[in-house]
């Protein structure tokens, strides 16, 4: 297929509709009107099913209830819009059906505002509603890159029967690349052993996420667990620019990640060995590779648009073997290359330690910045 | 290769369809090349800008703090971004909306009277594509061709009458530039 101009958020709606989409239900929110907007005009011109639902609760429950039936089926939604649904991706976690999510995450908490953020890495990567589960989570940072993820994660959905979450934030939603999308696929529904869709001829079948018997949600939650550490097993995804001789690694995803690699670029061009990792999947998170990489670098640097959430996950796999440091911008705030690129230069620079509080450290150069 | 530009003026002055006609340009020439808005709660009459990168590799950042060129098409833009383009890079100035010239010495000042141009030509609305040709004057990533190609290959069909006068526009944009380019001193 040839190259195309696309807006992020279109780009995204389109490639569900060619991997099979069946359904969609959401609630409009900026920054992703325009994935409700698409659907709106798509869907229905090729006989499959849209409803702007009267809010956000609606939706994700009429997601639920076509997810019962085994059709492929999506929502989207920003921030404040998502926190909304949690309740239902908690009963659609219990129940093991499978679904899509996109957040074009926004400022926040609370309304906050409607600038590129990637505050909610907590909320989703760390199971999102009440309740023992763990959504598979993939941070594109292209508009190719989440139109390549977008059959991936319905594939994913289904094989694990679990919520997969496709995270980006505001300015991919926004902003146009060139991308190739998928080519138009037929919608396949599958006949799954569990799906509710007509007992007609075969004995009843009831999906359901309430275990008065706390032995049954035992076994449940443990059913959860073996697929989720299976996913850990087999679904890891990452991206490496310029790893093989790095000193320092500079740790990112989504957008922050593809802004230090301009940084990256940047201090190679200054003769500093610093490499790139950019997680893909960021949950399941990419543990083991980070562990192999802290005993070849000598200091890892985490970038992120939000108060370091997905720091915690590297500090759980360096496990205090190298130094850590942390750049964050939050609130909404994008950093420019030349503020990462410093903090790099900075990196290479200073006597670090392992032992060191990289939140503390970081807090007092935002004061400088905030003055 | 990569060259990073900021597109900036009142909304309404069809500062986002520029950057992106220069996309779609980038785009059918074989580079990468994003393009982001400024996507606050603005509305005409209010400030609007886009950034636009045209590169050879995988794309980084697609924000940029000091652009190598810089089109401003009222004085807010001007006193907002002439301080921040690159020693040596290209400022590019829409005389009709301004009351003063440009600072700095160091770049490339391209100065034209971009609205004026366009109702000679027959609209207000083609301001806009007088400034794409301006500053395809100073830009060796793109020619005036590659911009005429897109314009041809994207625009739908409902606005394909436009065509002609769009094209008239980013010539005598060209044009005008090429004989009132200030180069940067050094």
């Amino acid at each position: 297929m040839a190259r195309e101009l696309w807006e992020g958020n279109q780009a995204i709606a389109e490639a569900a509709i060619r991997v099979g989409l069946e359904a969609y239900f959401g609630y409009p929110i900026t920054p992703q009107n325009e994935i409700l907007e698409w659907m709106s005009k798509r869907l229905p011109e090729l006989g499959r099913a849209f409803v702007q639902a009267e809010a956000e609760l609606g939706a994700i429950n009429m997601v639920y209830g076509a997810a019962c039936t085994g059709a492929r089926v999506m929502t989207s939604s920003s921030s404040p819009g998502i926190s909304l649904m949690m309740e239902g991706l908690s009963y659609i976690a219990g129940t093991e059906v499978p679904m899509v999510l996109v957040n074009v995450m926004r400022g926040g908490p609370g309304l906050g505002n409607i600038a590129p953020s990637q505050a909610d890495y907590n909320q989703i990567c760390k199971g999102g509603g009440h309740g023992d589960y763990h959504p598979i989570v993939l941070a594109p940072a292209s508009i190719q890159e989440a139109v390549d993820l977008m059959p991936v994660a319905f594939d994913l959905a289904e094989k694990y029967l679990n919520i997969c979450c496709i995270l980006i934030d505001g300015s991919i939603g926004q902003m146009m690349e060139p991308v190739e999308l998928p080519e138009m696929r037929p919608v396949v529904r599958k006949d799954y052993p569990w799906a509710v869709n007509g007992a007609k001829g075969r004995p009843r079948r009831i999906l359901t996420s309430i275990y008065l018997d706390p032995p049954e949600e035992e076994k449940t939650n443990l059913r959860l667990l073996k697929r989720w550490r299976e996913a850990q097993e087999k679904e890891i995804r990452y991206k490496e620019y310029f790893i093989e001789d790095a000193e320092f690694v500079v740790i990112g995803f989504g957008t922050a990640g593809r802004v230090a690699l301009s940084a990256v670029r940047a201090a190679r061009a200054q003769g500093i060995k610093v490499g790139l990792f950019r997680p893909i999947t960021v949950a399941p998170f990419p543990y083991k590779r980070l562990a192999e990489l802290a005993r070849q670098a000598s200091a890892f640097l985490v970038v992120e648009m939000n108060a370091g959430q997905m720091l915690e996950d590297v500090r759980l796999a360096v496990n205090g073997s190298i130094p850590i440091e942390f750049y964050g911008r939050l609130g909404g705030v994008v950093p420019f290359p030349d503020e990462i690129l410093s903090e790099i230069q900075r990196v290479a620079k200073a006597k670090l330690r392992a032992d060191s509080d990289p939140i503390a450290d970081w807090m007092k150069r935002m004061e400088m910045i905030a003055r | 290769m990569q060259t990073e530009l900021i597109l900036s003026g009142f909304g309404g002055q069809g500062i986002m369809f520029a950057g992106q006609v220069l996309s779609y340009a980038a785009m059918d020439a074989g580079k990468q090349v994003t393009w982001i808005p400024s996507y606050g709660p603005e509305m005409r009459g209010g400030t609007a800008n886009c950034t636009v990168v045209i590169a050879d590799e995988e794309i980084g950042s697609p924000v940029v703090k000091n652009p190598d060129v810089a089109l401003v098409m009222n004085l807010p833009s001007l006193d907002k971004y002439e301080p921040l383009v690159k020693p040596g890079g290209m400022l590019v100035i829409n005389e009709s909306m301004v009351d003063r010239g440009a600072r700095r010495d160091d770049i490339t000042v391209v100065t034209v009277p971009c609205s004026e141009i366009a109702e000679e030509i027959g609209s207000i609305k083609m301001a806009n594509m007088v400034a794409v040709g301006a500053l395809l004057s100073g830009l060796k990533e793109l020619t005036v061709a590659d911009v005429e190609a897109a314009l041809n290959a994207h625009m739908p069909g409902r606005h394909k009458h436009l065509l002609p006068k769009n094209i008239e526009a980013i010539h005598k944009g060209y044009e005008y530039a090429r004989a009132h380019t200030v180069k940067a001193k050094g």
